[in-house]
């Protein structure tokens, strides 16, 4: 299979220092059971899934714990064998409230299943593959937590073109989707042999930044196995290079309207674990029960690739690679850009939670906000090609009206526009509370709307 | 002719005509509106708080002359203004009781505890999104005042990262009830004077382990009351305000020292 070069190239993003270079050529190691493992109920986007079992409970390896309540939900299976010990409310990794399982395992790691599904799945028509990667729990694992189900659904009338891989993986520090490439090339590309599968007559773009040579040969020399215009791009080292909209202009030119889904300039992406787990769901009948994350930051003895139960606690995690240098300053629950800093190390692995950065007190700083000096760093450091300076005034001052105007809803909350701004703004919080604002503001006008027409 | 008089003179002849112009259009262009509008208008507070559900005191009073609208809606004004404007009406009104809103909470900075520093935006909205302002507690107050800057009346202050309301001054409008994220903040009737302060739905040792005054769920207070007054909702327990209770058993009982008194009364007048 031959590389590419992408021929577009966005606007905006920022050059940060990508600190990968500590794990980048670590093997991935598996570390032991932990005793207790939380899984929450709420990894995924949209409404949390409903529990199946109760305190006291035996659960076996791969068992479903909790079934999707409603079309955009997921299920989730226990990580390992055990028994439940505490169904309900608990604090976790992403700052929210979530109905959390904790299960107490045994050690045994008895499986569910054992057996991969009978019979060729190639003869399966598209509808019982989605059916298979719902039942196994497949969501986004890049970072959003999308319900894969969902996305590999389009509304009729939709049809997807371009099927994009996405393993450019550009957030610093995290090397875990860069590992994955390396050591299970094989079982992406047979992911991405169901999507061909689904998608019959999509191309197939496999996306790596050129930061990344060993992956983008390596699965070059694994992608040969697949049929049809299937091609390996290699894009520009930048951040944000692998978020969606962008990764869809880099690689088809379109851009995806502003409100609009990647499914209206016909283009699909999934991230490259999420395509080795549907590979797992539909060819060997496994959910999706663990994933691989970083583990790093200057202030781990240790800093490791680990493929880790979902519901691991951070504690564990950090435990197994040899605990902390010395204080902890700030840890983050992902990478430094798109990350959220947590409280304690109480929280947990989910589906979604790519790296874990343990930070120490001298590498963290605490910035006062100063106000806007119209630099205009920020506005061309978007790559969203929106006002930053300009929405961030607009939430401030709680003038809505105009931060809808200058369309903060196209925010995508990547953070270049907060490294670069030399007053130290909070830019992204501030973003997040307009959306916030206009979101309730539309809400406020549709139901004024209706009142009047009724 | 002396150029000064001259400019006087000019100028002087433009703004008569210009005011017999104005007077004449005031005459014919005039808005014929009904006068009792105005009147009620004055009657009213004039806070333009919106409490009645109507755009400020002008829109109120239009729909209270046209629309034959109740006249006991005026939040601010109390029974007074009811009283005024049922007798210049010539209608029968009652007055409802006054409200008053009341935050939820009694965790501040000495008896919450805080788990880290939020260096963020200073608004409650903001700070909800990455887990709160720095108290452990996920259900109480985050103290940023985002309710003080949006009162009207300036009636809730902020000690010690806590938010408290004078009932004295608040006029239940009830702009602070949607603008906490923690859903804190509740409008009252202001006879109602026994509160459970606190809305954490975390099981007793977690509360403990956060806020010195937390309730712990020991269902300790509905026991004494046989549940009228106070019922439990999940891990709290809750002040039903729609029946009046006067018990000081449960402030005295409570363990936590969640349960206090606090009166919602306006002082009295001095004569």
């Amino acid at each position: 299979m031959n590389i590419i070069s992408s021929l577009f190239s966005g606007s905006g993003g920022i050059h940060p220092n990508d600190s990968k270079k500590g794990t980048a050529t670590q093997a991935t190691v598996t570390p032991p059971i932990p005793p207790l493992l939380a899984v929450s109920l709420s990894q995924h986007l949209g409404a949390p899934s409903k529990p199946l079992v109760k305190k006291g409970d035996a659960v076996l390896k791969g068992q479903s714990i909790a079934d999707s309540n409603g079309f955009v939900s997921s299920r989730v299976h226990a990580p390992t064998s055990g028994k439940v010990v505490f169904v309900g409310p608990r604090m976790t990794a992403s700052g929210k409230v979530a109905t959390v399982v904790e299960i107490e395992t045994d050690g045994l790691d008895q499986p569910f299943i054992s057996e991969p599904p009978a019979g060729d799945w190639t003869t399966l028509p598209p509808r019982e593959l989605i059916e298979r990667i719902h039942q196994a729990g497949i969501i986004g694992m890049g970072g959003a937590g999308f319900p894969t189900h969902v996305k590999l659904s389009p509304p009729p009338g939709k049809t997807i073109q371009t099927l994009i891989v996405n393993g450019a993986e550009c957030e610093p520090f995290l090397t875990a989707d860069h590992r994955l490439m390396l050591e299970q090339a094989e079982s992406i590309i047979a992911g991405i042999g169901v999507l061909q599968h689904i998608f019959k007559d999509a191309q197939v773009r496999i996306a790596i930044e050129d930061n990344k040579p060993d992956a983008l040969a390596a699965l070059a020399r694994a992608a040969d196995k697949l049929t049809g215009d299937v091609q390996i791009v290699r894009l520009r080292t930048a951040y944000p290079q692998g978020a969606e909209k962008q990764l869809i202009y880099s690689i088809t030119g379109y851009e995806v309207p502003s409100g609009g889904l990647p499914m209206d300039v016909q283009a699909l992406v999934e991230n490259v674990a999420t395509a080795q787990a549907i590979g797992e769901a539909v060819i060997r009948g496994l959910p999706l029960i663990e994933r691989l994350l970083t583990v790093t930051g200057p202030a781990l003895a240790q800093p490791r690739n680990i493929r880790a139960l979902i519901g691991t606690p951070f504690s564990d995690l950090i435990a197994f690679c040899g605990g902390p240098r010395g204080p902890i300053g700030r840890l983050i629950c992902g990478g430094p850009l798109m990350g959220i800093a947590q409280s304690s190390l109480a929280g947990a692995v989910t589906k979604t939670t790519s790296g874990l950065l343990v930070l120490p007190p001298e590498r963290e700083a605490l910035f006062s906000s100063m106000p806007c000096i119209s630099c205009g760093r920020c506005v061309k450091a978007c790559p969203m090609r929106l006002l930053p300076s300009t929405l961030s005034e607009a939430s401030e001052t709680e003038q809505d009206a105009i931060a809808e105007e200058f369309n903060v809803l196209d925010c995508i909350e990547c953070g270049c526009c907060a490294y670069v701004c030399p007053a130290h703004r909070p830019m992204v919080q501030h973003m997040r509370r307009a959306k916030v604002r206009v979101q309730s503001l539309r809400k406020q006008r549709d139901a004024q709307k209706k009142k009047q027409t009724s | 002719m002396d150029p000064v008089l001259t400019q006087t003179i000019i100028i002087g002849l433009t703004g008569l005509i210009c005011g017999a112009i104005l007077a004449i259009a005031a005459h014919f262009l005039a808005v014929q509106e009904n006068p009792r509008i105005e009147k009620v208008t004055g009657l009213l507070p004039g806070l333009n708080c919106g409490a009645c559900g109507f755009a400020g005191c002008a829109d109120y009073a239009k729909a209270i002359v046209t629309q034959a609208a109740p006249v006991n809606l005026c939040q601010p004004g109390g029974v007074e203004t009811v009283a005024i404007l049922a007798a210049e009406l010539g209608v029968q009104a009652v007055a409802a009781e006054r409200l008053v809103a009341i935050v939820l909470c009694n965790g501040d900075d000495s008896r919450a505890a805080r788990s880290v520093v939020y260096n963020g935006i200073a608004d409650c909205l903001a700070a909800e999104f990455v887990g709160g302002s720095g108290k452990a507690c996920r259900y109480g107050c985050m103290g940023l005042g985002t309710c003080a800057r949006i009162c009207p009346v300036s009636a809730i202050r902020i000690e010690q990262g806590l938010a408290i309301v004078d009932p004295a001054i608040c006029i239940a409008c009830g702009k602070c009830v949607p603008a906490c994220p923690r859903t804190l903040i509740k409008l009252i009737p202001e006879s109602r004077s026994i509160h459970v302060l606190c809305h954490s739905q975390d099981r007793g040792p977690d509360v403990k382990k956060v806020c010195s005054v937390g309730c712990i769920a020991c269902t300790l207070c509905v026991k004494i009351c046989n549940g009228q007054g106070i019922t439990m909702n999940g891990q709290l327990a809750e002040v039903d305000y729609s029946v009046p209770l006067d018990n000081d058993e449960v402030i005295e009982k409570c363990p936590a020292h969640t349960i206090h008194r606090r009166t919602g009364r306006k002082p009295e007048k001095p004569a």
